[in-house]
């Protein structure tokens, strides 16, 4: 059984399994003092050397932000943000411009080879261009040259501010808009920097995309924004992966995500999460925030993927606008929660066009004293003839202190559409523990084999290089929950 | 013009001996319950339980508040009954206890089958003990209104071991010939130990004017008691109901409740049931056939807080027209209630571009040795299905109204009184020949 070697492996790292991501360099950082106002929001758009409309547009964003309050609707419990008392921009110093991997500055070279980031090795390694994030500044992009004959633009937001403006005008905000929620709001203000992506007509991207997130600086809130453009029969698949150092301290994260897949494009955005999750009596951990939102076109599709092992607490929506007719938006989600961590995610199908299709399959497993909860919606608009979803929940417990739970939406106005929705909450079942003690499987082991096969489905749509990745942080992250 | 809160607290404030002669404890909860309407009112749609029900055309109207005692002919109230079926009669005209027209037949010692005030006096030990005990004033304010103000209601108290072989019923007429009117039942059952009854609660509406019924039923089932619990809204176009039902189980008691909602224009009803013991069956069935501009919401709970307890829920809705139905269901497994069992769906039909439905059914869940599942599906008439029929030389209209009977008929099936079901068979015909 090939998974055998699979699970020997997970079970040597089960050995030493305490947050092995967690440490901190020291290298200097260009640092803001705590708090935020106007001045703030100006000298992050200075530092950036943005032209003029993008302040206009972030001391809107900041000026309507003032004017909301912290939503409290979610199945999570958290004290209250002090916003004041957060840094908005950290930088390391000396990010000048790179050529090649070897002028890395060793420091960071070094925190991304005890990540495991294969920066070096990608030279020679098939297909990953990493657009590596360190404290919200792009320090090395890999690969551009290439990208850049097929004239696809993969780089920081902050370059395609300033070198390709007229698409940041067009897209940015177009999908999830500076006024959209409180922190998308927060986010559009003060965002230091992330990926952007445009994949130009009829290209198919030739490798997977992708960006390492990592939260370096303590105190340091990180406020990504992503864009990625599929122009028309464009295809682009992009990974995103996150670990973090090791805290006291909650830090917020509070990213936002816009996809926009014109005419027949199609964007796969793969998420592995794993977040510092806090210890184990639930204290320290990032707080992950995030607004994620792809509009789709005229047949074009959209898929999230995501495996959110980590965070204390997690709350995102992945949602889907299927604007055009025959398009289709995808969710495929395992989350997985472990001593006293908080998830309250799912996803939003939103049929706008006819002969829309949304499919949604979302594995919760909740261990510890965690709580999980599915929240969805399924919305058909009275256009959206012959508009079709299914959905399914599943959630999986494990010991009888934590909770799972289920809140799914359906909001149906046309009589042409078929909607379907399935959920179960079970344990793993004692016989097919006992099935596979008798076997000779640990009991460890037996829960990490049942849960990866119930996981499996989600993660069989991850690229290879995640799904392996996966298996191990589902597996990590369910030590010391059985029994 | 003041809306109805206000009217509602002006006019009570000034009429202080509403209902003398109850038990203390009884006013106690009616001035808390009335404490919590004057600093809440009534809930909007920016709290998460009432996101999809517009009370707005209930609470600015000016529904006319205490009605002096009305009768109603009998002509009138014939058209109420149900051929062939011999059973306890309860009516309630305008939420009051109406003697002449009601009709109890069944005779046991110590059983009460009659009004609230009536209980009041003559068995006010158990009413202090079950009054507002399960229905939560504080939840909401029409909870809370209906707990403050409500003047009468049926009260139906079963005595252990009793099994009744007649159902009761409680009709209740809402007269709006003479002006706009509010009435507010509050009806409480108790069945005792190894007990067994099947109680209708009915609604009709009479008169031109808009009528408004707030209803709170509390229901008990001790250990092993046996509830069947049918409700049947059959309201005109100018009716709004809102009714909360709440249930307390206790150790291997069975509910089983069939809501059926056809009737009114804008209706809410909350249907909640606690399971205090192991043991426990609790079925939530429901109905839903709207037309017109009909709203329709039905929110339920089943509380598992024990183990070892069984809850089934199957709702159906048929939505023609512009008719909107909301269908939020909620299934809670508190940390013991290990070894459950809990089944929900919700099923739709939307026959109209212009219908539409808000389905949410939800599961929370915080005890793993569990068996939790639910299902939600809204689509159309199957167009295979009805290809077969046609193949087989049924029409298109008689094909749709087949098909949507069966559909309907699920529910309809499992009541357990014969007339009942033969009678409730006949109105979804001729509902389905209106279509």
């Amino acid at each position: 059984m090939a998974e055998n070697n699979e699970n020997d492996e997970i079970l040597e790292q089960l050995v030493d399994g305490e947050y092995k991501y967690g440490f901190t360099d020291n290298f200097e950082l260009d640092t803001l003092p705590k708090g935020l106002n106007e001045d703030v929001v100006r000298f992050i758009s200075k530092k950036k050397e943005e032209p003029e409309f993008m302040l206009e547009w972030r001391l809107k964003a900041y000026r309507h932000w003032l004017t909301m309050e912290e939503p409290k609707w979610p199945n999570v419990k958290y004290p209250p943000i002090d916003y004041q008392d957060i840094i908005y921009y950290a930088a390391p110093k000396k990010a000048k411009k790179l050529n090649s991997l070897d002028e890395l500055d060793p420091e960071i070279k070094k925190t991304y080879d005890r990540l495991g980031i294969p920066l070096v090795e990608q030279n020679f390694l098939a297909g990953v261009a990493v657009d590596a994030v360190l404290d919200s500044v792009s320090v090395a992009t890999t690969y551009k040259e290439k990208l850049n004959d097929l004239g696809i633009i993969f780089c920081s937001i902050s370059e395609a501010v300033q070198f390709h403006p007229e698409l940041i005008k067009k897209y940015l905000g177009s999908v999830v808009p500076a006024q959209d929620n409180y922190f998308a709001a927060l986010n559009s203000a003060v965002f230091s920097d992330g990926s952007f992506v445009y994949i130009p007509k009829g290209v198919r991207c030739p490798m997977e995309l992708s960006t390492y997130f990592r939260i370096n600086a303590a105190n340091t809130g990180q406020f990504e924004r992503t864009l990625i453009i599929a122009d028309e029969g464009a295809y682009v698949s992009y990974l995103e992966g996150c670990t973090a150092p090791m805290r006291d301290e909650n830090q917020l994260h509070a990213a936002v995500v816009e996809l926009v897949a014109l005419d027949n494009g199609e964007i796969k955005y793969s998420t592995v999460q794993n977040w510092y999750p806090g210890d184990k009596e639930g204290k320290g951990g990032i707080y992950n925030f995030v607004t994620k939102r792809g509009i789709c076109y005229k047949n074009a599709k959209i898929s999230w993927t995501q495996v959110e092992t980590g965070s204390s607490i997690t709350w995102k929506y992945p949602s889907c606008i299927l604007r055009g007719d025959n398009s289709i938006g995808e969710f495929y989600s395992v989350a997985m929660t472990n001593n006293y961590q908080q998830a309250d995610t799912g996803t939003k199908m939103i049929h706008l066009g006819k002969n829309t299709k949304s499919r949604i399959v979302s594995k919760g497993i909740s261990a510890g004293f965690s709580q999980n909860s599915y929240r969805g919606l399924v919305k058909v608009s009275p256009n959206a003839e012959n508009s079709r979803n299914y959905s399914q929940c599943d959630s999986l417990l494990m010991g009888d202190k934590c909770g799972a739970h289920t809140f799914p939406y359906f909001d149906i106005k046309n009589n042409t559409s078929t909607i379907e929705h399935e959920a179960t909450t079970s344990k793993i079942s004692e016989e097919i523990m006992f099935y596979c003690n008798q076997r000779g499987i640990s009991q460890e082991d037996a829960v990490a084999l049942i849960v990866n096969g119930y996981a499996k489905e989600v993660l069989n749509q991850l690229p290879m290089e995640f799904a392996v990745e996966a298996q191990k942080l589902l597996a990590i992250s369910l030590e010391g929950s059985v029994g | 013009m003041a809306e109805l809160k206000d009217k509602i607290i002006e006019k009570y404030t000034s009429t202080e001996n509403l209902n003398n002669g109850e038990p203390v404890e009884i006013k106690h909860i009616r001035d808390k319950a009335k404490e919590y309407f004057r600093t809440f009112g009534f809930p909007n749609r920016k709290m998460e339980d009432w996101k999809f029900f517009d009370s707005k055309p209930i609470i600015t109207n000016d529904f006319k508040l205490v009605t002096e005692k009305q009768e109603i002919e009998k002509s009138v109230l014939n058209n109420f009954l149900i051929q062939d079926l011999k059973a306890n009669l309860i009516v309630l005209i305008n939420g009051e206890y109406s003697k002449e027209n009601s009709q109890i037949i069944t005779e046991r010692k110590n059983l009460f089958i009659g009004s609230l005030k009536e209980g009041m006096k003559t068995k006010p030990y158990i009413l202090g003990k079950y009054f507002a005990k399960y229905a939560d004033y504080n939840a909401d304010g029409f909870t809370a209104l209906n707990t403050a103000f409500a003047p009468d209601g049926a009260f139906i108290y079963i005595p252990k071991g009793n099994l009744l072989k007649d159902p009761v019923i409680i009709l209740n007429i809402l007269d709006s010939r003479k002006s706009k009117v509010l009435g507010q039942p509050r009806n409480i059952i108790i069945a005792e130990a190894n007990s067994d009854v099947h109680i209708i609660e009915e609604y009709y509406s009479i008169g031109e004017n808009d009528v408004f019924s707030n209803v709170v039923t509390e229901i008990h089932t001790d250990e092993n008691a046996n509830v069947q619990y049918y409700k049947i809204q059959n309201e005109e176009a100018n009716a709004f109901h809102v009714g909360t039902t709440q249930v307390f189980q206790e150790r291997n008691s069975i509910f089983t409740s069939i809501t059926l909602s056809w009737g009114g224009s804008v209706t809410r009803n909350n249907l909640n049931s606690y399971m205090n013991s192991e043991g426990i069956e609790c079925n939530f069935k429901g109905l839903y056939f709207l037309t017109g501009k009909q709203h329709v919401d039905n929110h339920t709970l089943a509380d598992h807080a024990n183990p070892n307890c069984n809850s089934n829920e199957l709702y159906k809705g048929i939505l023609a027209d512009e008719s909107n139905g909301v269908f939020n269901g909620k299934i809670m497994v508190r940390q013991d209630a290990q070894k459950t069992n809990a089944y929900q769906m919700n099923k739709n039909i939307l026959l109209s571009d212009t219908a539409s439905i808000n389905s949410k059914p939800q599961l929370e869940i915080f005890a793993d040795d569990v068996k939790c599942s639910h299902g939600a599906t809204t689509g159309q008439i199957d167009k295979e299905q009805l290809f077969y029929l046609k193949a087989r030389g049924i029409g298109e209209k008689e094909g749709k109204k087949l098909l949507i009977f069966a559909f309907a008929n699920e529910i309809i099936e499992d009541i357990e009184v014969p007339e009942l079901k033969e009678y409730l068979v006949n109105r979804l015909n001729e509902k389905l020949e209106k279509l």
